[in-house]
């Protein structure tokens, strides 16, 4: 066995080019000198390597080239391939386990699943549906997306585009550094501090807009969606602000100094050149916080202020609630008989179903648009 | 700004009134933007430090555990918690950071740039999406439920495992990523085959960045709740077996205690157990980025 058969040389000695693979390492001479030749010719730097090299032959005398095992590569190689399979398999058997445990509860649902509101899961009648569950996610999520974009969009052009180096450091250290804080400190804090400190903003909202349903007065001001809201909009500032400010910093210099070129102020550069360029990174980074918003747990269960069972819904903001995570948490200890914990498997499936989509197409737009994270 | 020396048709005027307002008040969002997002930091530390100083500064806090300590009651620490934390990240972590790194040289040493790398990639993309309850929920099917094991500490960790994963996996193969081509070359040409390169060589040079990755990930770990919630009962007591049902964290220790009425010492014990939580993973966020600054492998 010579060593050209590993994959270590493989790398180091590329194959010679020949005329079908100009792009290796041939020029092709286009030239009309070379009439006599139909096909373009192909001049290799390499055309005096032959293709394979008999190192016990062509080797100087005196130096031995020792044989390689293949062993410890075939071992290693496939090693990193079961890890990698191993994580897609994880993923997947995510979905196949949950939907394997929650498909009996399903099944005896005597309620609509997607409309019911209610959620009777002891005993032998099942009557469960996630109607108010997704009302409250999806509203607590896109509030806190609708707060914490258009902040962090200004908090990534100011690091980008206004300060200085020396002093985007430190603010960049700051914002990145709210991503370290445990959520449940978030939910203490929120609960404790914030809630109290956004009453007077929340009466406010309901003397003046209450009639509209979506702001109409609920039962705790303070354990409110939109506390809770609030708060999911500090935690996903970091992750916003982190892509925001990678994408804008890779906006082109000549397109900046194009716009400038012109004449353009600083907010006509950031409209017409970093703006546009980042749009793409930007909407993707808004799904990723959508993302983490949908599936935070234990900040909003310890918000949210859970409804009496059977009271009437409010779709306000300023009502308390329960999401899919919170409503899981809230009742861990429940766990006891496999009907009752099939249907909160199934809350879960759908927020795994819900988290999967968002994240997938946070993913494509960020792999169509043309900057990278 | 004076026009006279040039082209008559060109007018090198200030940008026109309305111009300048608008770019004005552009100034003042982002200035307005970057304070707001400043702000929550200094206002969650100050408000965990000022109630929860006073009790971590007593070596009671941690040296002694809740056994026997009522909400009503003032002492015990939070020894029992921090051990339980520490011991459910360790053990998650020496599942996570092998099967992370490995993944990653699978991506880049091995899969780069094939239809494989990106299916991975793109799981992984998904992976680092799944919310903490549902990694939960998973570990609860199949550990409880369908193997019929019951709560633990361990099922903690696995479930963890979920969360770190994606994590460590990233950080190794960005860093993986800038490990320059010319020295598997260099390794390669003197003879040394491909996976004793990635050993020895590779994984080395991306040393610091991994270990970056690897705390990052603990920290994030360590202040993750609905595992805990799920997957095993707080103890109030020390107890070092990850294989019991009942387990102290700081994160359940603060979840236990904090609906208590707020003149309680209990109550005073949930902010000293937030600010406790918060000082280790900072530390290891700082510590992360300490590593990283010192790495030798630099972005370009």
């Amino acid at each position: 066995m010579s060593v050209t058969d590993t994959d270590a040389t493989e790398r180091v000695e590329p194959e010679p080019a020949t005329a079908e693979d100009p792009s290796v390492s041939g020029v092709v001479d286009h030239s009309p000198v070379s009439l006599h030749s139909p096909v373009p010719k192909v001049v290799t730097h390499r055309a005096a390597v032959p293709a394979t090299i008999d190192h016990a032959e062509q080797a100087p005398r005196g130096v031995r080239l020792a044989k390689i095992s293949k062993t410890g590569d075939r071992i290693f190689r496939s090693l990193a391939t079961t890890s990698a399979l191993a994580i897609v398999l994880l993923v997947l058997f995510v979905g196949i386990f949950l939907s394997a445990l929650a498909l009996p509860s399903l099944q005896a649902d005597q309620d609509n699943f997607l409309t019911s509101r209610n959620w009777t899961v002891a005993g032998d009648q099942l009557r469960f549906g996630i109607a108010g569950l997704l009302w409250t996610t999806v509203l607590s999520s896109v509030l806190a997306m609708a707060i914490a974009v258009p902040v962090a969009v200004g908090v990534a052009l100011c690091l980008t585009q206004y300060l200085h180096k020396r002093a985007s450091g430190p603010v960049s250290f700051i914002v990145d550094l709210l991503a370290a804080v445990p959520s449940i400190i978030f939910g203490l804090w929120g609960l404790s501090v914030l809630g109290p400190f956004l009453a007077p903003a929340a009466e406010w909202l309901i003397s003046k807009i209450g009639w509209i349903p979506l702001f109409s007065r609920g039962v705790d001001p303070k354990g409110s969606v939109f506390v809770a809201s609030v708060v999911l909009a500090i935690m996903i500032l970091p992750i916003v602000t982190a892509i925001s400010r990678d994408v804008f910093a890779q906006t082109p210099r000549d397109h900046i100094e194009a716009a400038l070129a012109l004449g353009a102020t600083r907010w006509e550069v950031i409209r017409t050149a970093v703006l546009p360029y980042g749009r793409s990174g930007v909407i993707s980074a808004s799904m990723l916080g959508l993302g983490r918003a949908l599936g935070e747990t234990i900040a909003v269960m310890i918000i949210l202020t859970t409804p009496s069972v059977g009271g009437p819904f409010s779709p306000s903001i300023f009502a308390g609630g329960e999401t899919f995570a919170s409503k899981i948490a809230n009742n861990a200890s429940e766990f006891d008989s496999p009907s009752k914990t099939g249907a909160f498997i199934a809350a879960g499936l759908v927020l795994f179903v819900v988290t999967f989509a968002v994240n997938a197409i946070a993913r494509v737009i960020a792999e169509r648009g043309g900057a990278k994270s | 700004m004076s026009a006279t020396t040039t082209d008559p048709q060109l007018s090198f005027r200030r940008p026109s009134g309305i111009r300048t307002v608008k770019n004005a008040l552009a100034t003042i969002y982002v200035i307005v933007a970057t304070v707001l997002a400043v702000i929550p930091l200094f206002w969650v530390l100050y408000t965990v430090i000022t109630k929860g100083l006073r009790l971590i500064l007593t070596s009671t806090w941690w040296l002694q555990s809740q056994r026997g300590i009522t909400p009503r009651r003032e002492g015990g620490g939070a020894y029992h918690a921090i051990v339980g934390t520490v011991e459910m990240a360790l053990i998650c972590a020496a599942i996570a950071v092998p099967l992370g790194i490995l993944g990653a040289i699978f991506l880049i040493e091995y899969a780069k740039g094939t239809k494989v790398a990106r299916g991975v990639s793109f799981m992984v993309d998904i992976l680092s999406g799944v919310p903490s309850i549902v990694a939960a929920l998973f570990i609860y099917a199949l550990f409880i439920t369908i193997l019929g094991l019951g709560r633990s500490a361990i099922a903690v960790s696995l479930a963890l495992v979920l969360l770190m994963l994606p994590v460590v996996l990233r950080s190794t193969e960005e860093m993986l990523k800038l490990v320059p081509q010319e020295l598997r070359e260099a390794s390669y040409a003197l003879g040394v085959s491909k996976w004793k390169t990635i050993i020895r060589v590779v994984i080395p040079a991306a040393f610091g960045g991994i270990m970056t990755g690897v705390m990052l990930g603990l920290a994030r770990v360590m202040g993750e709740t609905a595992p805990l919630l799920i997957l095993v009962s707080y103890a109030v007591g020390i107890n070092f077996s990850p294989t019991s049902d009942t387990m102290g964290a700081l994160p359940t220790m603060i979840n236990t205690g904090r609906d208590q009425a707020q003149q309680l010492p209990g109550y005073e014990r949930v902010w000293a157990a937030a600010l406790t939580l918060i000082i280790i993973v900072m530390l290891l966020n700082l510590l992360a980025r300490a590593i990283a600054r010192a790495s030798k492998l630099k972005e370009r």
